[in-house]
């Protein structure tokens, strides 16, 4: 009887097994369709097009082989944007999470009003990217810009009248850097003050009691356990660094030409006046390489500084 | 010399009143336990001893010195939280090192330090663990190490076993008290557990809503509690306390509520305070007999096996000696000695 019975019940479970797959593959469907559409495809398709040499709306196409990505590593263009790309980088990531870290430093005291500046600190989080661009472009406009019409800074830095901050080859990445990080700066803020708020009372407190001055407990308490954070926060903003579109697009449109000095690696991609604009071809090959870039560098920059950082009490 | 003067120490927190006009005199090398439910207001009269409240009136002294105006790492004293508040980064010799590295103590000076105060304790070979990878009892006595390791003249726990487990609480209970004796330094230690009070304290301090109800030795405290809530607090199970009118007595007793102890209570059918058992707990070497009396419950403890053994739904009559009862004024709660 029990013989009898096995090969009934194994099917029984089996056809319940292809009945769970199913399932699962239903729940899973809308994940895998959006993810199909609108990651893999275009991800696939920009690496197949990016061997290509096309027109502006990748119709007409010829394979360049993938030796075009070589072709477009070595170009001129495309070191000198990487060039212009890690500079803006350089400038945004480290003063940004310096700011973020001490605005929300200050405004984790238990003082009055000190609600009114979290909610000023954090507001640039609700600023989209064009309206604080504007924002920055009304500050700077050579002839009626609040900022540039300043008297006493105009005699500090003449730049700032003529030719204007964003016009001048030495002085626009810096500029639209100091938007970047006015506009990132609320992000920081918010992430970092939470995870202040995590950190349990009773390390400072003893700290405190042992004699640690604010400094040192700022150094030996507050950074420590705030180094997960700190790390992630540098992450994300290097990753917006390296994206970073908008802003450059409406402040200075890649230029002051002809030197090209805010002309990023997405603004060769995407920018109105870039000598790849015309190629679809040429716009992936620089997009897949961006792609590399940024996957590279946030794989050295969580094992090199994940190794440094306290997570949790493993 | 490290006494510790309290001298009518008021806390208010928002308009609400966390410690209520406290006055308490801790004498040098005393072991004094502030106990209380929670919420009593223990924690914040410690850490206004600690430094990290300031008050709102009142003076907190010092080795004979008003302290109210000094930074917490002038006032000699040093704290372990309930949670040990370890530095999760640091390695247990460099959590150990910390309070002497703060005050710039010489490298070599701080590591001989470190090293006698984690030997103390038996951390020597755990120095290079970080707390993470350390079983809780461990990391409550690297908290200890921390502590230990300048030498402070006072020492402020907060519920420091709390977050132990029934064995190694009774064992840290000994070896605290092995602590004190051997460092011969000013303890104040916060708890809840009375069991913790009576064991470990010279003196224990009884708070109930930011006031201080008793202040004297586990025996005294236990003999004579000055007040219902007292007699509540301390005790497994807790002192009977009887409406005024319910236990017979003379005349001027019979206006007051009469507290006894579990153990002193007697099963006596003659006696004519009749009671009806509700629940008989075997505990092995004790039984506790529950009996009701009206909405009164009386709980009476003997030795099993003994005269207290009874069955749920007998009616026994109760007898209450006078020499054990305690009497209370039923509108303030205080003891009144007849």
């Amino acid at each position: 009887m029990t013989v009898a019975l096995t090969p009934v019940s194994s099917r029984r479970r089996g056809s319940g097994r292809a009945r769970e797959s199913l399932l699962a593959l239903a729940m899973l469907a809308p994940s895998i369709v959006i993810l199909v559409t609108f990651v893999l495809y275009p991800l696939g398709r920009a690496v197949f097009l990016g061997r290509q040499r096309c027109d502006a709306q990748a119709r007409n196409c010829r394979t360049n082989g993938w030796g075009q990505y070589l072709d477009i590593a070595k170009s001129d263009e495309f070191q000198h944007a990487l060039w212009v790309t890690v500079k803006f980088a350089l400038l945004t990531v480290p003063v940004g999470v310096l700011l973020g870290l001490g605005l929300a430093v200050l405004a984790d005291k238990h003082l009055r009003g000190v609600r009114f500046f979290r909610t000023v600190f954090s507001s640039t989080v609700a600023t989209s990217v064009a309206v604080a661009s504007l924002m920055w472009l009304f500050l700077l406009q050579p002839s009626r810009g609040v900022l540039a019409n300043i008297d006493w800074l105009n005699s500090l830095f003449p730049v700032m009248k003529r030719p204007g901050l964003l016009n001048d080859p030495g002085t626009a990445l810096t500029s639209v850097a100091v938007s970047s990080i006015w506009a990132n700066l609320g992000f920081t803020f918010i992430v970092v003050t939470a995870g202040l708020q995590s950190i349990p009372r009773e390390l400072h407190e003893s700290a405190y009691v042992d004699g640690a001055s604010p400094w040192r407990r700022f150094t030996d308490v507050t950074v420590p356990m705030l180094s997960p954070t700190l790390v992630f926060v540098a992450v994300v903003l290097t990753s917006r660094a390296f994206q970073a579109y908008g802003e450059i697009d409406l402040l200075t449109n890649g230029g002051p030409t002809p030197q090209d000095s805010t002309t990023t690696l997405t603004y060769l991609v995407y920018g109105s006046s870039s000598v790849a604009r015309s190629d679809a071809g040429l716009q992936s090959g620089v997009a897949v390489l961006l792609f590399v870039v940024l996957l590279a560098l946030s794989a050295l920059q969580l094992r090199g500084l994940g190794r440094r950082v306290h997570y949790g009490n493993e | 010399m490290a006494t510790v003067r309290l001298e009518s120490l008021t806390k208010m927190f928002d308009g609400v009143t966390a410690v209520d006009d406290v006055t308490l005199d801790i004498a040098d090398r005393e072991f004094m336990v502030l106990l209380g439910p929670s919420g009593c207001g223990k924690s914040t009269l410690l850490r206004m001893i600690a430094g990290l409240e300031a008050p709102t009136s009142g003076v907190v002294s010092i080795g004979g010195v008003a302290v109210n105006d000094v930074e917490p790492k002038e006032r000699d004293v040093a704290m372990v939280f309930q949670s040990y508040a370890l530095y999760p980064h640091k390695t247990v010799r460099a959590n150990i090192e910390f309070p002497l590295k703060v005050r710039k103590v010489p490298k070599a000076e701080r590591a001989a330090a470190a090293e006698q105060a984690a030997a103390a304790l038996g951390l020597t070979d755990y120095l290079g663990r970080k707390p993470g990878q350390l079983s809780g009892g461990q990391r409550q006595r690297v908290a200890l190490a921390r502590a230990i390791v300048r030498q402070p003249a006072v020492f402020c726990m907060d519920e420091p076993l709390s977050n132990l487990d029934a064995k190694l609480r009774s064992e840290t209970r000994a070896e605290l008290v092995a602590l004190h004796q051997r460092l011969s330094s000013t303890f104040v230690y916060v708890t809840h557990d009375q069991v913790e009070a009576m064991t470990m304290g010279t003196r224990v301090a009884v708070m109930h809503s930011g006031r201080l109800e008793q202040v004297g030795t586990p025996a005294e405290v236990y003999a004579r509690p000055a007040s219902v809530f007292v007699a509540g607090f301390i005790g497994t199970p807790p002192m009977n306390v009887l409406p005024a009118g319910l236990a017979d007595g003379p005349d001027d007793e019979r206006s007051l509520q009469v507290g006894i102890r579990p153990e002193h209570v007697v099963i006596d059918d003659t006696s004519s305070l009749r009671a009806t058992v509700a629940l008989v707990e075997q505990l092995g070497h004790e039984v506790l007999v529950y009996c009701q009396v009206g909405d009164t419950r009386i709980v009476v403890r003997g030795a099993a096996g003994g005269d207290a053994v009874a069955r749920v739904g007998d009616e026994v009559g109760l007898r209450l000696p006078a020499e054990h009862r305690h009497h209370f004024d039923p509108t303030t709660g205080r003891r009144v000695d007849r």
